[in-house]
């Protein structure tokens, strides 16, 4: 695969529950082995496009190409080929609670894959060890589990057949600061190791600065700036100046810059 | 797909591998029978070589079974070396050096004997504990009526009036049409089994008696347990799963006295009331069924009716309903108490629910039986 192409194409995407329209017209690009940061204030509708690219909500309008294939176009089988290549991290885990952890990142390998089951436990606790579990954790049930273990698991399983995208909706959310630090540098590490692609929505100011490539920032639906945090720092738009040149975007600013 | 992964070329005591196509996650099974194709082929082999330069996609599955060969040769004392990797595919090939590392815990196995032992041992510890929680959620549900005497202005009628709506209400038609058939199936079996003795007329007896002592409160205990008893477990299981009721408590709230009180109450009131909507419904139905069946004039069954019960076997139907309803109450909340994190579990314990509920009302009625008969009813 050529660097720097692009894999996820957003163009002119209506999507909207009832009379209002919560993305309204909106264009975006994701390139190839970046990792993309999608902010907005709570209800602009970040979500609301991570799950309507993945295709879990439906859109009114506008098309949406996802490694080449336009998902209103595809068939079943199409899609279900699409589906393999991305893994989706979601805001609560979602884990399956009557699996343990090593059968959750099992699941979409005994799914699709055909191999055997050494094979199969070797690669789960590999990836649970690249999340940073330990094997003693690979039985309990997910309602064992603390706030950052349940991401970290959640990650795994989302990496289980080396996705080429992985969708991240609120990663550091409810996790305490070290703890989202340490998440952050673990998605940069994977990242960079297994070259994938990283779709992440966030509200949380140190991911955009220490983990993300380039900033999409939600607003009235459409995407208002786009860019690394320089661009950011420069825009005129209100809500973005308000969230990046505020008290607490305004501390990161300038410790970035000291540093 | 079949395309060769890896093929190999055995020199005296040098095997040299040369790796092509897609180590990928889709030709990961493909790649494993492979590998262990070719090293069982060459057990003699001092030293290998791995060129990985024909490899076009590689990612951790391709990574960790290079690292599994390799590791497997240094582990019998010989050396195996990568080459031709990617420079950019070396860091997924470090990463994975570094696990795996630890032997993964193995399940233990037991003794099926002894674990069918066990497992009925358990059994019989957990409907003793069954007794104890029930015993507690009874305790705690009179104390909590106790408080609610106490202070009236605290309990939460809108809750109240909402579960009756629910519980009792919305019951009716269902409880009313399977009564009435119930009804009717005992007056047709009674008209077609007495007529060859010439005792139709004594089919009355049997509905009525049946029907106002045993047969109208079960089914509709029965109804209910399935019906709201599995509702109440689950409803309670989901708060507790979402720490709604650990929320309740923190703000100083009873949550027996907010959630369990108002729910139990109502059964307890809805019982008598749906019990007595289905035997009527079920002396309705044993009278049409006489009628057009048996060819019985309604007259007839009424007089006959009048005849066989007293209000005494009306009482026995009616005395006992109210219990019931506390237990179908007191077995669902507390199995939605115990329900832990998992979805599981919510099933599990919903079942229990259920399952105790019918299995306890029936054992409630056997003990009525007996304690009616010792005194006369």
């Amino acid at each position: 695969m050529t660097k720097k192409n692009t894999v996820i194409k957003v163009r002119d995407l209506v999507v909207g529950f009832g009379d209002d329209n919560v993305l309204d017209h909106l264009d975006l690009d994701v390139r190839a082995a970046e990792i993309l940061g999608v902010v907005g204030a709570s209800g602009a509708g970040k979500s609301v496009l991570l799950r309507t690219i993945i295709g879990l909500l439906p859109r009114r309008h506008g098309a949406i190409e996802v490694l080449g294939v336009d998902l209103a176009h595809a068939n079943e089988a199409e899609r279900r080929a699409l589906e393999r290549r991305w893994g989706v991290l979601f805001q609560q885990g979602a884990l399956f609670s009557s699996l343990t952890v090593r059968q959750n990142v099992q699941f979409p390998m005994r799914e699709n894959l055909d191999i055997s089951q050494r094979l199969m436990d070797e690669m789960a606790l590999a990836k649970l060890e690249m999340v940073g579990l330990s094997p003693q954790d690979m039985d309990k049930f997910p309602s064992e589990l603390s706030g950052g273990m349940t991401k970290r698991v959640a990650l795994a399983r989302a990496l289980a057949l080396d996705p080429e995208i992985v969708f991240l909706d609120e990663p550091t959310s409810g996790l305490d600061p070290i703890s989202a630090g340490d998440f952050d540098e673990l998605i940069r590490t994977l990242q960079q190791t297994l070259e994938i692609t990283v779709f992440m929505v966030t509200h949380d100011l140190e991911s955009l600065y220490t983990a993300c490539d380039r900033i999409a920032v939600l607003a009235d639906g459409k995407v208002v700036a786009d860019g690394p945090i320089a661009t950011m720092l420069e825009s005129e738009h209100p809500w973005v100046k308000t969230y990046f040149q505020g008290k607490r975007g305004g501390m990161l600013a300038e410790r970035q810059i000291g540093a | 797909m079949g395309e060769a992964l890896l093929t190999h070329k055995l020199e005296g005591e040098r095997l040299e591998l040369a790796a092509s196509g897609s180590w990928t996650a889709t030709h990961a099974g493909e790649l494993e029978t492979q590998i262990d194709r070719i090293t069982g082929e060459a057990p003699n082999a001092k030293d290998v070589s791995i060129d990985m330069a024909g490899v076009r996609e590689f990612d951790t599955f391709g990574a960790w079974l290079l690292e599994r060969l390799t590791r497997q040769w240094a582990a019998s004392g010989r050396e195996a070396v990568v080459v031709g990797l990617p420079k950019h595919d070396l860091g997924l090939l470090e990463e994975m050096h570094g696990v795996n590392r630890e032997p993964p815990a193995k399940a233990k196995h037991e003794n099926p004997i002894v674990s069918a032992i066990a497992a009925f041992g358990r059994g019989g510890a957990d409907f003793g504990r069954n007794l104890i929680v029930f015993a507690e959620m009874l305790g705690a549900v009179g104390l909590a009526l106790g408080r609610v005497l106490i202070r009236p202005r605290e309990y939460r009628l809108t809750s109240t009036v909402h579960q009756f709506d629910r519980v009792a209400w919305q019951a009716v038609p269902i409880i009313v049409l399977i009564t009435f058939l119930i009804g009717g199936i005992i007056s047709q079996q009674g008209i077609f089994h007495f007529r060859k003795f010439g005792a139709e007329l004594y089919s009355v007896d049997l509905v009525a008696i049946l029907v106002l002592r045993e047969i109208g409160v079960l089914i509709v205990a029965i109804m209910v347990a399935g019906r709201s008893g599995s509702s109440y477990t689950a409803e309670i299981g989901s708060m507790k799963m979402r720490e709604e009721i650990d929320a309740l408590r923190t703000m100083g709230f009873d949550p027996v006295e907010v959630l369990i009180l108002p729910r139990i109450l109502v059964l307890i009131v809805a019982l008598p009331v749906l019990t007595f909507l289905g035997s009527m419904a079920a002396l309705y139905g044993g009278a049409l069924v006489a009628w057009l069946y048996g060819g019985m004039s309604l007259d007839i069954y009424m007089a006959r009716l009048t005849d066989a019960i007293s209000i005494t076997h009306f009482k026995v139907g009616m005395i006992k309903a109210p219990f019931m309803g506390l237990i179908i109450g007191i077995v669902a909340c507390a199995e939605g108490l115990r329900v832990k994190g998992s979805a599981e579990s919510l099933g599990i314990q919903t079942t229990n629910s259920v399952v105790e509920s019918i299995f306890l009302v029936i054992v409630l009625d056997g003990l009525f039986a007996i304690f009616f008969a010792s005194i006369g009813m």
